[in-house]
């Protein structure tokens, strides 16, 4: 509920003035065949009505594609941070964000995205986002233990020289500036509604896994040992959730850019509201996943109205200090745990 | 009624060139309480892994049942053994009873569901080992005693045929050391549970097993009733020690006192 009425309030802000009212008229205008597109319009409205073009070819996909990249970073956060028991792992942390940039910058400033078909920028960038991933859990494991803060240095470590790689591919092309701060920053401007096709069927396949796995990754918290004693196959559970979490950052980082934090927040907070139950925790952050980066950029956009300001900024600016607040829980608990 | 509940032949095991365990040969008879003792780095905790299936043994062959431990799924070891561990459980958020409740898991199906009620089973445990009232409070806010209860009754609700202990007491205080033993104990006579426990504690060990496994650099030293392996010499070749073995004054049973040189 709260989403849809987000997604409401959320598309009747814009550069151009449309109320809500309207706003209104027009959706349920569409609801009730999507084949009557554009010849007829509603009856109220006159003949060649624009605001009905802003807000179908302009606002909805971006709402939409907002909602499916905050679900995709927010489950794919969800995952991570189960399988891998470390509260500060999210798809930004951990590097592959970062990592599944190289991949789609590469593919889209050699103008190579037809390569094999429609898919290749989401493949490419899955591909050297699970490579970042592997290479960040190398770095991380010492001795087959995995500190904390040891797989988040690493992730820093590999995002800082993925990053840069990023920032020299795109200074050899034309249209330099800009595109870099859609990489490093993330946008979600000017994306029409196959864009949202590309990252629809990675949320929906992704959130029906992790879904089902979630009673797996409930028993992850007790520890991987325990996990096995109880009939979990640690192995493949885990290869499967960092497989399907890595994709589903892929596709959302090849059509968005690098989003940050949303995969670190959104399943804290719904953990604070729901505990801890994965069975809850990983459907309710694809749901506020959407909610928090469709408002996230509903700030981009108005804020600085008629400019826009990056998505990952506002992301960012809300995410770091919960980040920090995160680790500063752990620092004042961390006495206790042992004892 | 000499049924085996798990048997293990030959096994060796090693970590790098450590040879850790070294043709080791057991037998655990259905109903039985084991007691596997040694001292520390004696392979006790490597040989628990292997005969719950954590690591495959490099060499030799572990019987559950009857049946290799190999040919087994996960969720079908986990339905007939349950291992409690030493460590207390981590700090987490659930409750208690979402805890014990997570012992159903190798009943579930790919839903979540299970053909029969589990209700009934989670209530007879958690009343048993006193948690009702405790049902609803978070593991963080546990005692250790508390939290390592939680832990058994997690592990009882998977309805083992074999419980694996491995130093079950080793964070807990006299108190809830015999408390936990009880409990492990009622439970095994109640339910025809089998028990297989790795223990430190030698007195403990003697109290509650009837059968105990000496574990010396990775062979089996000695087997029998307490009474046959705690002997002074035992205990001296073993573990480098003289103490004085009496009998415990109610049971019978060896006990050990320690003196210095």
């Amino acid at each position: 509920m709260l989403l849809l009425c987000s997604i409401i309030v959320s598309l009747s802000f814009g550069g151009a003035n449309v109320p809500v009212s309207k706003v209104w008229s027009i959706l349920l205008h569409h609801v009730p065949g999507i084949s009557q597109l554009f010849d007829l319009r509603s009856p109220m409205e006159g003949v060649g009505d624009p605001d009905a073009t802003i807000i179908m070819q302009v606002r909805l996909p971006r709402v939409v594609l907002a909602v499916l990249v905050g679900a995709a970073l927010a489950l794919a956060g969800a995952g991570f941070q189960g399988v891998l028991r470390n509260p500060l792992a999210d798809p930004y942390t951990l590097g592959v964000a970062t990592g599944s940039s190289v991949g789609a910058a590469f593919i889209i400033l050699f103008g190579l995205q037809t390569w094999i078909g429609l898919w290749t920028v989401p493949a490419v960038s899955f591909a050297t986002g699970l490579f970042t991933l592997f290479l960040v859990l190398r770095l991380a494991y010492y001795k087959g233990r995995m500190e904390l803060e040891t797989l988040i240095l690493s992730g820093v470590v590999i995002q800082a020289f993925f990053g840069s790689m990023v920032s020299f591919m795109v200074s050899l092309s034309k249209s330099a500036v800009n595109e870099i701060v859609f990489w490093i920053m993330g946008s979600l401007s000017m994306r029409g509604w196959n864009y949202t096709l590309i990252v629809l069927p990675y949320v929906v396949v992704g959130a029906i896994v992790l879904i089902s796995l979630s009673r797996e990754l409930n028993l992850f918290s007790l520890g991987e040992r325990q996990a096995m004693h109880l009939g979990v196959n640690v192995q493949r559970t885990k290869l499967i959730v960092l497989i399907v979490s890595t994709l589903m950052t892929a596709a959302a980082v090849s059509v968005s850019g690098v989003i940050g934090f949303v995969g670190l927040v959104v399943p804290h907070l719904v953990r604070l509201i729901t505990g801890p139950d994965n069975r809850i925790v990983v459907p309710v952050s694809a749901i506020v996943g959407g909610i928090y980066v469709l408002w996230s950029d509903t700030i981009a956009r108005m804020a600085l109205n008629p400019k826009e300001i990056p998505l990952g900024v506002v992301t960012a600016f809300i995410g770091a200090p919960f980040f920090a607040y995160l680790l500063w829980k752990r620092k004042a608990k961390g006495g206790e745990s042992r004892a | 009624m000499t049924d085996t509940m798990l048997e293990a032949r030959q096994l060796d095991y090693r970590i790098g060139d450590a040879v850790i365990l070294r043709s080791i040969d057991l037998r655990v008879e259905k109903g039985s309480f084991c007691g596997i003792i040694g001292p520390n780095g004696s392979g006790k905790s490597t040989l628990l892994k292997l005969l719950s299936g954590i690591e495959p043994p490099e060499r030799g062959e572990i019987m559950l049942e009857g049946r290799p431990l190999d040919n087994y799924g996960r969720k079908e070891i986990a339905r007939r053994m349950a291992v409690l561990q030493q460590e207390p459980l981590p700090s987490l958020g659930y409750t208690v009873k979402e805890v014990v409740e997570m012992g159903r898991f190798p009943y579930q199906s790919w839903f979540g569901g299970e053909k029969d009620d589990p209700g009934p089973i989670i209530d007879r445990v958690m009343a048993e080992l006193d948690l009702q009232r405790l049902s609803s409070r978070i593991v963080t806010e546990l005692s250790g005693g508390e939290r390592q209860r939680t832990a058994l009754a997690k592990t009882l609700v998977q309805q083992p045929s074999v419980l694996m202990l491995d130093e079950p007491t080793t964070f807990l205080d006299i108190g809830f050391q015999i408390q936990m033993m009880d409990y492990v104990r009622k439970w095994r006579q109640d339910n025809g549970l089998t028990v297989v426990a790795v223990l430190h504690d030698l007195n403990l060990a003697a109290q509650y097993c009837d059968r105990l496994i000496v574990l010396h650099q990775g062979r089996v030293a000695a087997e029998g009733t307490p009474e046959e392996v705690l002997t002074v010499d035992l205990v001296h070749r073993v573990y480098g020690t003289k103490p004085i073995v009496l009998s415990h004054p109610d049971t019978g049973v060896p006990q050990i006192l320690l003196k210095g040189r």
